[in-house]
């Protein structure tokens, strides 16, 4: 067996390199580059016969990665935070395009202030958009979901665009081992690329336009392209298992860990999960019954599992990482609308928001929360939503804060005496 | 120190350990602090992100350890392995620190005075670790060592190896010496001591740093390790290229209309060099350039003609 350590922009561009993609439209942005750096390195050794062309921004990449995906070739690029942002009106046109194409996310946090290290607002921005979104906890789950994907966005009931998501830095700059799938069966399972799921055919030259349209036409499309997303729930079922009889390792819409008997559940996405996942252990072990339910799937998002995995708990936790500025966590407004008007829905369904800009969610945390769930739950209280925050780090800003007010005082003391000088 | 948490991160790998190694940065530019990190288990590493509570920490730049943003002392307590590269003793570094880790020297070069010139360090660092592990055997070190270090070169593996196996004489009587911890237990752990955070006003909570001139303030020609140099009897008086391809507007203009280059900020880019077009500009490693600085008999560097300043 293959297996290697690699860091998760390395498992992701083996992804891209096994699924045997034609063309790459590149853009750097940290933590993403060495993605880039991986499949150029490999594209001029002759090791992966692609194209990879650097373009001016990620608006001319997706652009790029759209017209590419619609004129018959697979596509593959990947980028971050920032740099997903500056590409977002693509993101949208290319999806209403049903251009299928993979493209990895490495989730970092926001501006401003500016941070490296990653949280989930980067890739929520892109949630509306039509994009399918599968969210990664391991470097092994990279590779793997990044084939997965392709046969996703280019099945011919669905033909949308799909991001592949994995953490800057807990991912990205990190090396786990990765077994790799072997050549030959991975390119066996994504299969050829076919050019007729889209009506092109080489030789043979169209132009391909979208018509400005009003309220009727332009809603059958947007309802069209959200009724593919959806699609995508049972198709995902059917790649999974083939995924699993192929290479041996399964991966349902939503990762449980023992959750069987679970009295109390951690709901959440990304890396940190495997976090959770120690933490649920230690839970078990001094007598907690308690799950974790790790989405992987978050466009389309599985509504119906949703109901039938957390009916019947006495108190569940969703961790978001990422804020919704003025509403709090998405991933918990969207399971609480998955819940509503369930009799038996857990009482208690509380909010926590955390690991913003990489700021770490302890063990000692995950404790704690199971610890306000139960005392919640006994009393039939709601929990208020919780941002994440300790005395310690409070004491950390003031400090910071001390400094600033310092230098402020400084330059308007400055600012006073230049004013008095040009006075005289 | 990420090319020796990878040689680590290897080595146990090929040992038959479950590893994670990452390195951590932030904003690039010489001189900034940098750490790397191994976990290393029988079973599968869950626990992510930077150790809360390291069992071994090696400290290659000891002048890192006063340097609260470099943060080394974190989570150091009496069961913690702390392993510093340094000229001084053990003994010195316990008074200084105060600290209850069993604290061990790996002994900086004698002929290295200059903290940017650590040659091998990565894997001397390396190979201390898998001493004071006692899991991985040298031949795996080497192996790992060589892995690692392929796309360099034979000979710079050879001379890396060469000397990172001088540490494990030097470790030797301290094999074994790091003992594996488990993560909080969720039987008895202490608070995470959460607050609800208070409401700030605008004017506090917005993150905005209000300074004046601090660009000037900070020396970004600190980061540079090559220096460019104008050579006057070739610059043909066309400031307007290098003062404009300039990315941190470090090249001045004098009266006589000459470019001048400002070394307190230049980052040594070297985008001048490629875009003169006299090719008047030369590059010259910081150090030579330096030492040159230091027998000249103007200690202020290479001043444009009739630049009286």
């Amino acid at each position: 067996m293959n297996r290697k350590l690699l860091t998760g922009n390395a498992a992701a561009a083996w992804g891209a390199r096994l699924a045997q993609v034609d063309y790459v439209p590149a853009f750097p942005i940290t933590p993403q580059t060495e993605i880039i750096e991986n499949l150029s390195l490999w594209i001029d050794s002759g090791e992966m016969d692609a194209r990879l062309v650097t373009l001016e921004s990620e608006h001319s990449m997706i652009t790029a990665a759209g017209s590419a995906a619609t004129s018959g070739v697979r596509v593959f690029t990947s980028t971050s935070s920032q740099g997903l942002l500056y590409g977002m009106e693509m993101i949208y046109t290319v999806a209403g395009w049903r251009a299928p194409f993979v493209m990895v996310n490495v989730s970092r946090g926001l501006s401003s202030p500016i941070t490296l290290e990653p949280d989930h607002n980067d890739i929520m921005a892109a949630r509306d958009s039509g994009f399918l979104q599968i969210h990664c906890a391991t470097c092994q789950e990279i590779t793997d979901s990044v084939l997965m994907a392709y046969r996703l966005a280019e099945h011919k009931d669905i033909r949308v665009p799909a991001i592949v998501n994995q953490d800057g830095f807990y991912l990205s700059f990190t090396r786990e081992p990765v077994s790799l799938p072997d050549a030959d069966r991975a390119a066996a399972f994504v299969g050829e690329f076919d050019p007729e799921n889209l009506q092109f055919k080489a030789s043979a030259p169209l132009s391909q336009a979208m018509a400005v349209l009003g309220g009727g036409p332009y809603s059958y499309f947007r309802y069209e392209t959200h009724l593919a997303v959806q699609r995508a729930l049972s198709v995902y079922e059917e790649v999974a298992d083939e995924f699993a009889s192929a290479f041996g390792r399964r991966y349902d819409i939503i990762d449980n860990y023992r959750m069987d008997d679970a009295e109390y559940a951690f709901v959440m996405m990304g890396s940190f999960a495997t976090k959770a996942h120690d933490a649920v252990d230690s839970l078990r072990n001094a007598g907690w019954k308690v799950g974790l339910a790790r989405l992987r799937l978050f466009r389309p998002f599985p509504q119906e599992k949703i109901r039938q995995l957390l009916t019947a708990r006495r108190a569940v936790a969703v961790i978001d990482q990422n804020i919704s500025m003025g509403m709090g966590g998405v991933l918990h407004s969207e399971v609480a609308a998955a819940l509503y008007g369930l009799k038996n829905a857990p009482a208690v369904l509380a909010s926590y928001i955390g690991g913003l800009g990489g700021r770490d969610i302890s063990q000692v945390e995950f404790f704690e929360m199971i610890n306000e769930l139960k005392h919640a739950s006994d009393k039939s209280e709601p929990l208020p939503p919780r941002l994440l925050y300790t005395e310690n780090e409070l004491t950390e800003i003031r400090k910071l804060q001390a400094i600033a007010q310092v230098e402020h005082a400084d330059i308007q003391q400055a600012g006073t005496g230049q004013a008095e000088t040009d006075r005289k | 120190m990420k090319t020796a948490s990878r040689i680590v991160g290897t080595a146990f790998f090929m040992t038959g350990y479950e590893v994670q190694d990452a390195p951590r940065y932030g904003a690039e530019r010489r001189g900034a602090p940098i750490f790397a990190y191994v976990r290393a288990d029988k079973s599968p590493v869950n626990e992510r992100g930077i150790i809360r509570q390291p069992d071994l920490v090696v400290v290659a730049d000891d002048t890192l350890v006063g340097m609260p943003a470099a943060g080394v002392m974190q989570g150091i307590d009496e069961h913690t392995v702390l392993l510093i590269n340094s000229h001084e003793n053990a003994d010195t570094w316990r008074q200084r620190l105060n600290t209850a880790a069993t604290i061990l020297i790996l002994p900086a070069r004698e002929d290295i005075k200059d903290r940017a010139e650590l040659p091998y360090i990565g894997s001397r660092c390396a190979a201390a670790c898998a001493v004071l592990t006692n899991v991985i055997s040298r031949d795996v070190f080497t192996s790992a060592l060589a892995e690692e270090l392929e796309q360099l070169g034979e000979k710079i593996v050879k001379q890396n190896l060469d000397t990172a196996l001088t540490s494990f004489e030097l470790m030797s009587p301290y094999a074994g010496i790091v003992k594996q911890s488990g993560l909080p237990s969720a039987a008895d752990y202490q608070q995470p001591g959460w607050i609800n955070l208070p409401f700030d006003d605008a004017a506090i909570s917005a993150p905005a740093i209000h300074a004046s001139a601090t660009s000037v303030k900070v020396r970004t020609g600190l980061w540079r390790t090559m220096r460019p140099v104008i050579n006057y009897e070739k610059c043909s008086g066309c400031w307007w290229v290098c003062s404009t391809y300039c990315p941190d507007g470090a090249i001045n203009v004098t009266e006589a209309g000459l470019p001048d280059i400002d070394y307190e900020h230049c980052k040594g880019c070297l985008v001048c060099v490629a875009q003169c077009p006299p090719q008047a500009i030369e590059a010259i490693p910081e150090h030579l350039a330096k030492e040159q600085e230091m027998s000249a008999a103007d200690p202020s560097g290479i001043k444009p003609p009739g630049d009286s300043a």
